[in-house]
């Protein structure tokens, strides 16, 4: 099933970061994801740039283990998901607009769930989870149930839940999302600090000012497939565009608002 | 917990090896930390408990008084022979809770977190099934107590009612894992609701849990008296009024096994194959 590469990664062979090599998924007969190559080193920011539906969830839930390639292989820190799967899994943490809290429970017990099924006592659970609160600004609300939760302060919750465990690497799909300018704000600080750490981070994004903002590399995404990559200034070079807008429209020939545009014309008529 | 050094750089993965699988005991105290999950959830919404609690009392209620003299001569008589029912027959209805839960974890996204710790694949289902079986110790006890207050008494003693309860909650226990792959299988809690019932109404309504299978039609009979739902209420009768006992409870528990050998692995895969 999974083709053999040459980068094949192992424990054994110290790859830190994240490697993908041809990864594939079909979701019937849509092909989600279509051959993406990607190289990610250890202690840096990676965007994926692309409209809704572009692949990019699907890219992220592979990498993380909870969607299998149909083709292709994949490493995070030298261990392959789809083998290795456990040890990745005590090596990430995942947030976004799909891994999400249960809203019936408060902030404080959302993170010490997390913190005791990842192997901490009672008591390393719980200064665990008021040291995040604290870092994330919830210390206030931490004894309310999330459900009473604005967006932004959700979302806190929500990267402070992947972070339980001291990931080295995180996977923040669409972290802002649905976010006023100034929640979003809040969060960029959030993941440059995490940056800071020396945490990888795989960033998926619509939004060209963010990934400008975060990533040193960025790869385009569009129709499943990588369709150009570099830093923000190489892909301005590359295309000759003075904004990321204008690569992406240059690059595809569809500007990425437009694309969501579309998207949402057809989730209403679907 | 593992054998890692406190020491290793995060950079050099090589340097100690992640434990490759979940330990067993690992495994139980992640079922028990999703368990501890939902039942915690009660003391924030202290309704649910009403929730359940007031459905069986009106079953009890309803059967032993508006069906109870038609059906077993008098009220008496009849509350004598259907309170093991109703319990058999709540503690399973329940298991439909079990299965909506999870499939709404799996629908705001919760499920895709946990997914993506280092857990047992089947602790949040377990952890799931767990709690629904501390609730229903509570729904038997209040049957008990209510159905005694009606008038019920125990024909046996002490010990036999703790047994009832036990097999009781070992056989939902097992059965819960049922509902459990229909969950993972279909698409919303919506409709794990309608195929929930599709499987469980049918199933407790031929059994013998309301009514002894004598008067049934032949071919009815000879489901119901292979019925599972039959052989756990004529089991916690037994354990209850006193009447064979042995027969139909080694019964219910082999299955019990079989459910469980059967189920929970394809619950557990087909919940591994949701995004």
């Amino acid at each position: 099933m999974t083709a053999t590469t040459t980068t094949a990664a192992g424990p054994g062979n110290g790859t830190g970061g994240i490697i993908a090599r041809g990864l594939t998924k079909r979701f019937g007969a849509t092909l989600a994801v279509d051959g993406v190559d990607l190289t990610i080193p250890a202690g840096t920011v990676f965007g994926l740039l692309g409209p809704n539906g572009a692949g990019k969830t699907t890219i992220v839930n592979i990498l993380a283990t909870l969607v299998s390639p149909d083709d292709g292989q994949a490493s995070v820190q030298g261990y392959d998901v789809a083998t290795q799967a456990h040890q990745v899994r005590q090596l990430i943490g995942l947030a976004g607009q799909y891994a999400s809290v249960d809203e019936t429970l408060t902030g404080t017990e959302n993170l010490v769930l997390i913190g005791r099924l990842t192997g901490a006592s009672r008591g390393a659970a719980k200064d665990r989870a008021r040291e995040l609160l604290a870092r994330f600004r919830l210390t206030d609300a931490a004894g309310r149930a999330v459900k009473t939760y604005s967006g932004g302060m959700r979302r806190r919750l929500d990267l402070a839940a992947s972070l339980v465990s001291r990931p080295q690497v995180i996977f923040l799909d669409e972290p802002t999302t649905g976010l006023d300018p100034r929640s979003r704000n809040e969060l960029w600080d959030i993941i440059r600090e995490l940056v800071a750490d020396g945490v990888t981070v795989l960033l998926t994004t619509q939004y060209l000012e963010e990934a400008d903002q975060l990533a040193r590399e960025i790869a385009v995404i569009d129709a499943g497939r990588v369709i150009a990559h570099g830093s923000s200034a190489q892909l301005k070079e590359l295309t000759g565009a003075s904004t990321l807008d204008e690569v992406f429209l240059t690059l595809t020939g569809h500007g990425i608002k437009e694309a969501t545009e579309t998207d949402d014309l057809e989730e209403v008529s679907a | 917990m593992n054998a890692m050094p406190v020491m290793t750089a995060p950079a050099s993965p090589a340097a100690a090896p992640l434990p490759a699988r979940v330990g067993p005991l690992r495994a139980v105290q992640q079922t028990c930390s999703l368990a501890w999950r939902t039942l915690v959830q009660v003391k924030h919404n202290p309704f649910e408990l009403m929730d359940f609690s007031v459905q069986p009392i009106m079953f009890l209620l309803l059967f032993v008084y508006v069906f109870g003299g038609a059906l077993g001569g008098s009220t008496h008589d009849y509350l004598q022979y259907v309170l093991a029912g109703i319990i058999v027959q709540n503690a399973l209805f329940t298991t439909l809770n079990t299965a909506t839960g999870l499939s709404t974890d799996l629908e705001k996204g919760f499920s895709s977190r946990l997914r993506a710790l280092p857990i047992a694949r089947f602790a949040p289902l377990a952890g799931r099934i767990v709690a629904d079986v501390a609730k229903q110790a509570w729904a038997i006890a209040l049957l008990f107590a209510v159905g005694t207050i009606m008038g019920f008494r125990v024909q046996t003693g002490p010990l036999a009612v703790l047994a009832a309860a036990g097999l009781v909650l070992v056989c939902t226990l097992a059965f819960a894992w049922i509902l459990v792959w229909i969950g993972m299988l279909v698409a919303s809690p919506e409709k794990v609701q309608i195929f929930g019932f599709v499987v469980l109404f049918p199933l407790t309504f031929t059994s013998g849990a309301f009514v002894p299978p004598g008067t049934m039609p032949g071919w009815l009979q000879a489901f119901s008296k292979a019925n599972p739902v039959t052989l756990l209420a004529e089991a916690t009768r037994g354990l209850l009024n006193g009447g064979p006992v042995a027969v139909p409870a080694l019964e219910s528990l082999l299955y019990a096994a079989g459910f469980i050998v059967v189920f929970a692995p394809l619950a557990v895969r087909a919940f591994r194959r949701r995004a």
